[in-house]
Parts: C-alpha cells; sequence; structure tokens
C-alpha cells in the first residue's frame, strides 16, 4: 500500500513539474530563438542526398544546407537535431526542434498536429537513363526496357503513363532494381529521387541522368502548431531564396535538376 | 480477427496468373531437360571418366549444392554483366536452374550407375559391347529407374525454388502472386492461390514425369 502511494504521488509531482514546465514556455518560438541566439533544427542523416553522414562523420545534404541557410539567414547558430522518418513530428511537438527539415511531405493527416511552411526543395519519382539515350517524351519509352520497383510509387505512375511496347522490368526493393539498371540489364530507371542521385554519385561510369518526371512530391519545414511568427519568418526566406536563386542551386547542387515550380 | 476473403480482385487478373503458370512451366522443362543431360555428363566423367577431370566434378558439384540457389541467381543476372556476358531475366533463370539442376542430380544419378552389379558390366562387355555401348545400354537405364523418384522430387524441388526467379523480373508464378497484391493489397488471397497453383502444378509435374520416366526413359529400352 505504502509503494502505491509512493507512485501515486511521484506521479503527480511529475504531472505537476510538466504542467508548469508547458507555462514557462509563454514566448513565442522565433523569440526564444533570437533571445537564446540558436535555432535548433531537425535533420535527417538516413536519406542521402537530403541529409546523410559524409565520410568526416558530419551530417551533410541539402536540409543540412537548408537548416544552414536559415540559421545565417535569422542571424543564428544553427544545433542540428538527428531524426528519423518516425519520429521527427513527434521532436517538433515536444519542442526538441524548433524546425523539421527533413523530407517532409505535406498531407491533411500532419496538417492536424504540425504547421508546414512554404516548400523548400523538390522530392519527386522521375526515370534516369544514359546521357547517350535520349528520351524527349513519354512516347520515347516504348520498347525501352526500365527497372522499376514492384508497387512502388513509380511502379504505379509508370505503368499508367508508359506506351504499349515499354517492358516495365519489376524487382522486389531499390537495392535490385538499381542493380539491374546499374549491371545493364535495363536501358532506364524509374526511381525516387534520392536514390537516383545516390546511384549517379557511386557510378559515374555510367553517365546516367534525369529524363522524366513521373511524379512530384515537394518536400515542407514543418513548423510547430500556432508558431505563426516563425512560420512567416520562414516563409519570407524560403521567397527571398526562391528569387535569388538560392534554392535551385541547392536542388542543382544535391539532386541534380533545378527546383522547379514549388508551392507555396 | 475476422478475415473477409475476396478472391475476385484476384482471379480477376487471370491473365497474369496464366502467363506466371506458362512461365513457370516453361522454365522447368528446359531446366529438366537439360539439368539431367548435365547431371548425367557429370555423373559419367566422375564414374567413368578420365581421372583429371573428376576434381572438377566434384568441384562443380560441391559449390553448387553448398551456396543457396538466389545467390547463384544472382550471381549470374547482376554480376557477370560486369564479365561482359549479359543474360535477359529469363535466360539467366534457365541457366540458374540447369546448373542447380546438375549438380544435384550428378549426384543421385551416381548413386544409381555405383549400385550397378559389377557382374552385369562384365557380362555385358563378355559380350564385345564397347564401354559406351555398355553405359548407355547396361548401366544407365537401371541406373536412372533405382534413383527416378528422387530425380523427380529434385525436379519439382527446382520447379517449387523457381519462384525466386521472380526477384530479377522473370514474370513465373510468384512473380505474378506478388505484382497482382502490390496493386490491389490483396496479399492473403493472393498468395493462396499460388499456393493451391503451386500444388497442383507439382502433382502433375510428378505424375507427368513417373508416366515419362516408364514410358521413354527406362521403360522403352527393356522392350
Amino acid at each position: 500500500m505504502n509503494r502505491f502511494l509512493r507512485l501515486i504521488l511521484s506521479l503527480v509531482v511529475l504531472a505537476v513539474g510538466l504542467a508548469l514546465s508547458g507555462c514557462a514556455g509563454a514566448q513565442t518560438a522565433l523569440e526564444t530563438i533570437q533571445k537564446n541566439r540558436l535555432i535548433k533544427i531537425a535533420i535527417p542523416v538516413d536519406f542521402p542526398p537530403y541529409g546523410f553522414v559524409g565520410t568526416d562523420l558530419q551530417p551533410q545534404g541539402l536540409d543540412i544546407d537548408m537548416a544552414n541557410y536559415i540559421g545565417a539567414k535569422l542571424g543564428v547558430k544553427v544545433e542540428l537535431v538527428t531524426v528519423s522518418s518516425a519520429n521527427r513530428i513527434a521532436y517538433l511537438q515536444t519542442k526538441k526542434a524548433d524546425l523539421v527539415i527533413s523530407t517532409l511531405g505535406k498531407n491533411a493527416e500532419r496538417e492536424k498536429v504540425i504547421d508546414f511552411t512554404a516548400a523548400y526543395s523538390p522530392y519527386f519519382q522521375a526515370i534516369y537513363g544514359a546521357k547517350t539515350l535520349s528520351i524527349k517524351s513519354v512516347d520515347d519509352l516504348k520498347g525501352k526496357t526500365i527497372a522499376a520497383t514492384r508497387g512502388a510509387l513509380e511502379d504505379q505512375e509508370l505503368t499508367k503513363i508508359a506506351p504499349s511496347g515499354t517492358e516495365i522490368k519489376r524487382f522486389e526493393d531499390n537495392n535490385a532494381t538499381v542493380s539491374a539498371f546499374v549491371s545493364g540489364q535495363t536501358q532506364l530507371l524509374a526511381t525516387g529521387a534520392s536514390v537516383a542521385s545516390n546511384m549517379i554519385q557511386r557510378n559515374p561510369q555510367l553517365n546516367a541522368e534525369y529524363k522524366l518526371l513521373l511524379k512530384d512530391s515537394p518536400n515542407f519545414i514543418g513548423v510547430a502548431k500556432g508558431e505563426e511568427s516563425l512560420r512567416v519568418r520562414v516563409n519570407a526566406i524560403i521567397a527571398e531564396a526562391k528569387k535569388s536563386g538560392d534554392l535551385d542551386k541547392m536542388a542543382q547542387k544535391w539532386l541534380a535538376r533545378g527546383a522547379g515550380q514549388l508551392p507555396d | 480477427m475476422r478475415v473477409a476473403l475476396e478472391f475476385f480482385p484476384v482471379l480477376e487478373e487471370w491473365p497474369l496468373l496464366l502467363t506466371g503458370i506458362a512461365w513457370t512451366l516453361l522454365l522447368t522443362a528446359a531446366s529438366t531437360f537439360f539439368g539431367l543431360l548435365l547431371g548425367t555428363v557429370c555423373a559419367y566423367l566422375r564414374t567413368q571418366g578420365p581421372e583429371w577431370c573428376r576434381p572438377f566434378i566434384v568441384g562443380y558439384v560441391e559449390l553448387i549444392r553448398n551456396t543457396p540457389f538466389i545467390v547463384q541467381l544472382f550471381f549470374i543476372f547482376f554480376a557477370l554483366p560486369a564479365a561482359g556476358i549479359r543474360l535477359s531475366a529469363e535466360v539467366a533463370s534457365v541457366l540458374a536452374m540447369v546448373i542447380n539442376l546438375g549438380a544435384y542430380s550428378a549426384d543421385i544419378v551416381r548413386a544409381g550407375i555405383q549400385a550397378t552389379p559389377r557382374g552385369q558390366i562384365e557380362a555385358a562387355l563378355s559380350l564385345s559391347l564397347t564401354h559406351r555401348q555398355v553405359f548407355t545400354r547396361v548401366v544407365l537405364p537401371p541406373a536412372l529407374q533405382r534413383v527416378w523418384p528422387a530425380l523427380v522430387s529434385q525436379i519439382i524441388i527446382v520447379m517449387l525454388g523457381s519462384a525466386v526467379c521472380g526477384q530479377i523480373s522473370t514474370e513465373e508464378l510468384s512473380y505474378a502472386a506478388n505484382l497482382i497484391q502490390s496493386r490491389n493489397f490483396r496479399a492473403f488471397e493472393a498468395f493462396i492461390v499460388a499456393t493451391v497453383l503451386y500444388l497442383v502444378l507439382s502433382v502433375f509435374v510428378r505424375h507427368f514425369f513417373q508416366w515419362f520416366g516408364r514410358r521413354f526413359v527406362f521403360g522403352a529400352s527393356r522392350g
């Protein structure tokens, strides 16, 4: 009984403590950032070329560049917080991060729990192939062999748009699909931007390049719900970067393709 | 938990399933023919062939019997292109299955050959048959008859093993089942259908080869 009471008591103390700490954060996130001269940004390290660990063991990639870019524009120090796809929204909700720049796509379920800025980088499924192969439109796919991962978004899109006479070779996972293309078993490769740029980086001898867009699903920056001042400030930075061409430069550097038309 | 089984979305894709069955049977037929041929030649070389070629046969049999089929398949499809040998998914599948069945059947047939009583061979030789005649007429048919059930089992195993050929985009039965379930998310139903089809195929193939063996392989030479 005594032990039980003690447990209840400690839970109560914990709850009160949590409630108090919640009250303490009366400042907006933007005010806190400016006061501490520090912004905490959640980034991925398992998703090249958006975020990965380089040979020097430092995170790098498009998302990391974007995080540093925003830090520089705000004139504050950036603290990078490593997150995974599964926990990135939780980091935002618990204020362990002020921003999530982690190939975050926008959808209705997520909009219920966090807010989104404008899109900052493209994510897309596309068709890739050797520079010597001329693919200008969907009709040029006729008679070509294309590797795709069975059941993935790109397989579904490709199956929809490919003209008859296109040979779609479907593989079990991304690795087998990429291997089939790299070993020359297929002429073309349909895959996500991150997989493709990784493949191109590691196999320069293939001379592969971006050919055709299959589907766009751009990345947005996540902000905790209700942090309107921070969201507006970041949006202004994105709009400016869009105008100055900095976003294009970043996309070109990491994705071998311009940023294109990004939704606000 | 209640599971509502809906087979219609799967059976609706019957052209895919039919193509899958056709490919599975075609792969099995081709690999059985060439695989048993390869296995018999290897068994002959290992038991009666020149001394120098025996280590090669032993090496081949051990290499194949002690590595997974899917690795052999991936080697042929993904690795050989680096050496300039580019095979289509279908040819690579058949080649992998032939090499695989060849190694297993080499050992099975060898067992049958070694069980031939010496007296039979000596009797045949005393009738002034050549060594080759002795092997093809006297040793091989009863040897095959002795091990035929084991060989048919091995053929079935290879046929079922062809399920992994879908991994390199050969459009056999399990590839069809996988494609169907990735499109309509009816995984349970798709794999139930595939299981039943494999079962039917196995029973059919087993009976076919039992009949085939009696009729053409060892039965005919007796008659």
